[in-house]
């Protein structure tokens, strides 16, 4: 009797924890906070390297870039989620591609639609979501055996990784190459480093972003992804 | 002439590894041995020569006639695969041992951006004619071939050379990448791809 009413007043006491306190317990939660750093995409995967060096000249090209992906992601494995029980195994790749392309195709032509300079400036990198590693893969290894809730929870904690890295990448190269941050001039008299700009110091910032990553916390996955 | 331009350009001046930054996950990943690497460069050669002519002739006079320019991602990619897979089959009936020393690249290449993203860049952004994407499709790959090569060899060189921790693997391997893109710097302005499109 004594354990039955210990039990319900936990369970009555559970509600009382305040949220902050809560929500990192929870799966999803944790899901996301893996995501976001012990797997970043970038820096821990060494994945989607393309967009990772083609559309960060300028921070707001990264950042772009990085939330085009976030879109895009969590509506495929979404997607992917809820059709797990119709998809046959034997066919799923071509159908998850087909359902990646499909959500690709709408976040560019939205995007060309509404902010037509943007588009301009990131080319065939948003097109190129299609063959961003990280979103099939974040479908074949998660959403094909979860939840759309949780799955699309996986997937915002990827794409927040990744928006996160770009941003990070656009701003030092913009900041170094421009002397200015989101357009904004900030160093007054700048010789602008033209190796920034140009594809050499992309593979340069990126690799030497990676390293500082591994130095500071060398645990966790480092990968290479094909 | 332009054929030949359009191919030497495609290998030094607008190289699609060092200077478009496509299919780099492979290039990084696959480039610590110097058996694989040829291995994969040679895939994306056979690959991107035989893709950008079938979506070029797909562009021309499927989406164009019909209209249907919104489905054109979710068509090249759906071309791709289909010919990888096409590609892949041919290989295993008539040429067992390229087969058997491409092993898993081969079914890879359908998320290499290189392929699609050289498809997009020479049909859809450059607008090239149907021998111009020919020419791109192999010097591109050829270009690709070449620097992860180059990676390999360097790697391989440097496999046993004091770096700091953190560098080891990746990040040492972008650095490189880094520094060949510098090299390969010297030959821009030589030839213009995007000159040739229409």
């Amino acid at each position: 009797m004594a354990e039955v009413k210990t039990a319900v007043m936990q369970r009555a006491a559970a509600p009382a924890i305040p949220l902050t306190q809560r929500l990192p317990q929870t799966k999803g939660w944790k899901e996301l906070v893996r995501d976001i750093w012990d797997d970043n995409p970038t820096f821990r995967m060494i994945l989607a390297m393309c967009p990772t060096m083609g559309a960060t000249n300028m921070a707001i090209n990264g950042m772009a870039q990085g939330l085009a992906t976030l879109i895009a992601t969590v509506a495929s494995s979404t997607t992917v989620a809820a059709l797990r029980t119709v998809i046959p195994s034997e066919v799923r790749l071509p159908a998850y591609m087909i359902i990646i392309a499909f959500w690709v195709t709408i976040v560019d032509i939205v995007l060309r639609a509404y902010l037509p300079p943007l588009s301009a400036a990131l080319g065939p990198y948003v097109p190129l979501i299609i063959t961003n590693c990280f979103v099939l893969g974040r479908a074949e290894a998660f959403a094909s055996q979860n939840s759309p809730g949780l799955s699309a929870l996986d997937a915002l904690g990827v794409g927040l990784g990744f928006t996160m890295s770009l941003t990070l990448l656009g701003i030092v190269r913009e900041l170094l190459g421009f002397g200015s941050l989101f357009g904004i001039q900030i160093f007054s008299g700048w010789t602008p480093w033209v190796i920034m700009i140009i594809p050499a110091g992309a593979f340069l910032v990126v690799g030497l972003y990676v390293g500082i990553v591994k130095h500071f916390s060398p645990g966790g996955q480092i990968g290479g992804g094909a | 002439m332009d054929i030949f331009l359009i191919v030497l350009g495609a290998i030094l001046t607008n190289n699609i590894l060092l200077t478009t930054f496509l299919g780099i996950c492979p290039f990084i990943g696959v480039s610590g041995e110097y058996a694989s690497a040829s291995g994969m460069g040679m895939a994306v050669i056979f690959v991107l020569t035989m893709t950008l002519p079938v979506n070029w002739l797909v562009k021309h006079f499927v989406l164009d006639p019909l209209g249907v320019g919104y489905l054109s991602l979710i068509v090249y990619i759906v071309t791709i695969a289909f010919l990888v897979q096409i590609v892949e089959m041919f290989m295993k009936r008539f040429l067992p041992a390229l087969y058997n020393s491409l092993g898993i690249f081969l079914p890879l290449i359908t998320v290499n951006c290189a392929i699609l993203g050289g498809v997009l860049f020479a049909i859809a952004t450059w607008n090239l004619g149907f021998m111009e994407s020919v020419a791109f499709g192999f010097g591109g790959g050829v270009g690709w071939a070449l620097a992860i090569i180059l990676m390999a060899a360097i790697r391989e060189r440097l496999r046993f050379a004091p770096v700091p921790e953190g560098l080891k693997g990746p990040g040492l391997a972008l650095i490189i990448a880094g520094l060949m893109a510098m090299s390969f710097v010297g030959f821009s302005g030589m030839i213009n791809i995007r000159d040739f499109g229409g």
